[in-house]
């Protein structure tokens, strides 16, 4: 489980998160939604040991998170930012094998190369393997870094909009994998997430935040009411159920 | 394009190498132990060879490091002004310490190299524009700078002449007893081979670097160590060769990719390879007077990294 107590960052003077305190539950998928600005980057980079925090504590299954040895750290958590523009010419491969860092610093063993390989099938790349990220386009690429992540075999991952760059397809395919990843492998998610029926549809929990705090936090149907979502986004949103989904409309 | 091929023509160029010059050595002449050829090749040709080796391996894969280090296809110790910082730092030594030996002067070049790289790095990372062509271009102006200080206080002091003969790379004064130094690069070159994993990991920015629980500012330092001990040595013993760092590193990417486990042979080899063609063109064309290395890296070099940019457009 991970827990944060009391988070706050400062940028110079100006607080971009104060007092955050929140509980995320293991083996779920939960979304962090709000407007731009909010500070969902912010504290899960903070969760995540890339930011350090100017208050509070973060725990990782009990034990704090700036305290642990950042090589363990990396076998516990993974995270992947918001762009991931590759400059460097590596192949699919080599992409996912940098998920094996944190074990064998780069002398890949014979487990390493199976778990590479599992990983790559598991998000059906084992036909691109051999090709260079920038030849891909952005859906299997988003795919490649999922892989990475995959082989860092880590009982959390974190992901900053993932569904960026990502046509409907490609994000429908995204969603439904990291759903299976929950459902296979008992994975903890979190996503920072922007569009609102993704999140309805696809999380366990919600935690909406905005102006550096959060202001409502709670089971998927708790947080996808019309009420409760004004008062996260300044809009008049209705909400529909179809075929079991509760559906925001909000054009 | 196998390494093995690449080795193969870079020892025969090596070969060749030993006998081009004004002296007349012949294979024949060493084959029947003439101590005239031996001397000539065991106190002028041979060291010759051996720095060019050295120099060419060192300077393209510190190019290497340093790309991947700033994540950029266009920064080297030429362009992120290292080369103008380990000038200055000979200049400070002759100034200060005149008796200084070499040792002494390189850890004082690298002192000043390392220095001006790490703030070139410092630059980078509170730059807002982190775009590809705007970032060597801070480098290659804070490198003229510094350059225009050398040169002021060369002017001043009457260390003109002397300052020169590190402007321009040249191999022709190296002998027996003058190019030593460059083998403290060799352990370099090795540790440099041990991080290459970490490097690439690096490579990938801090955020990504640090998920793999990778130290990321210790490697990053580790490599401008690296970049600036070796960059000092070159050009105490050889000189300052342009390019070379920022075209060799750019050839192999091209067709090995950019993990430096799979490109930093390659980029060492096809760097002495590059070099010693250069040096061995610069014997012949005017010979028996010859052509400093560092002038037809430079024409080369331009060439071949306008083909690469208009190369680049085309693919992109």
């Amino acid at each position: 489980m991970i827990v944060a107590e009391k988070l706050s960052k400062y940028f110079g003077s100006k607080k971009v998160i104060q007092d955050v305190s929140v509980e995320v539950q293991r083996g779920a998928i939960t979304s962090f939604i709000g407007p731009n600005g909010a500070g969902k980057s912010t504290l899960l980079s903070m969760v995540s040991r890339l930011l350090k925090q100017d208050d509070g504590i973060v725990y990782l299954d009990g034990k704090n998170v700036h305290k642990q040895k950042s090589k363990d750290l990396a076998k516990t958590i993974a995270i992947l930012r918001q762009s991931n523009v590759v400059q460097m010419k590596l192949t699919v491969r080599e992409l996912v094998s940098f998920g094996r860092f944190p074990y064998s610093s780069g002398k890949l063993t014979q487990a390493d190369e199976q778990k590479i390989s599992e990983a790559i099938a598991y998000v059906n790349l084992e036909e691109l393997e051999d090709k260079y990220l920038n030849e891909l386009s952005g859906g299997q690429r988003q795919r490649a870094f999922i892989a990475m992540v995959l082989a860092q075999d880590t009982d959390y991952i974190l992901l900053d909009e993932p569904l960026n760059n990502l046509d409907m397809k490609h994000a429908v395919q995204m969603m439904k994998l990291l759903r299976k990843l929950v459902e296979d492998f008992g994975k903890t998610i979190l996503l920072v997430i922007h569009d609102i029926n993704f999140a309805s549809v696809y999380s366990d929990r919600i935690v909406a935040m905005k102006d550096g705090s959060i202001i409502a936090e709670g089971p998927t149907d708790d947080i996808i009411q019309s009420d409760v979502l004004k008062s996260i986004y300044d809009l008049d949103i209705d909400v529909h159920n179809i075929s079991c989904n509760r559906i925001c409309v909000y054009f | 394009m196998k390494l093995m091929y690449l080795v193969i023509v870079t020892v025969l160029l090596a070969g060749c190498s030993l006998f081009v010059g004004v002296e007349n050595v012949t294979f024949s002449g060493l084959w029947n132990r003439e101590a005239e050829a031996w001397n000539i090749v065991m106190i002028s040709r041979l060291p010759r060879m051996l720095s060019i080796v050295m120099a060419g391996v060192s300077l393209g894969i510190c190019g290497l490091i340093m790309q991947q280090l700033t994540q950029n296809k266009f920064v080297s110790p030429t362009t992120a002004g290292t080369m103008d910082w380990a000038r200055l730092g000979i200049l400070v030594s002759l100034l200060f310490f005149t008796d200084a030996s070499p040792i002494l002067k390189m850890c004082i070049a690298a002192a000043f190299a390392l220095f001006g790289t790490l703030l070139f790095m410092g630059i980078l990372q509170r730059l807002k524009q982190k775009d590809t062509i705007f970032i060597p271009l801070v480098g290659i102006m804070l490198g003229n700078v510094v350059s225009s200080i050398a040169t002021f206080f060369a002017l001043k002091f009457d260390l003109v002449q002397n300052m020169s003969s590190w402007l321009q790379g040249d191999f022709s004064l190296i002998m027996e007893g003058r190019y030593e130094l460059l083998y403290i690069s060799v352990p370099l070159l090795i540790l440099a081979f041990l991080f290459a994993n970490m490097f690439t990991v690096a490579g990938m920015g801090e955020d990504f670097a640090t998920n793999l629980g990778l130290p990321y500012k210790y490697v990053v330092n580790i490599g401008l160590i690296i970049v600036a001990i070796i960059t000092s040595v070159v050009i105490l013993t050889v000189g300052v060769i342009p390019f070379l760092g920022l075209i060799v590193p750019n050839i192999v990417s091209m067709y090995r990719g950019d993990h430096l486990k799979k490109s930093i042979w390659h980029t060492g080899v096809l760097g002495a390879l590059f070099l010693l063609v250069c040096d061995i063109a610069g014997r012949i064309i005017i010979y028996p007077y010859e052509i400093s290395v560092g002038l037809m890296v430079g024409v080369i070099g331009t060439g071949i990294f306008l083909y690469m940019l208009l190369r680049r457009n085309a693919y992109a």
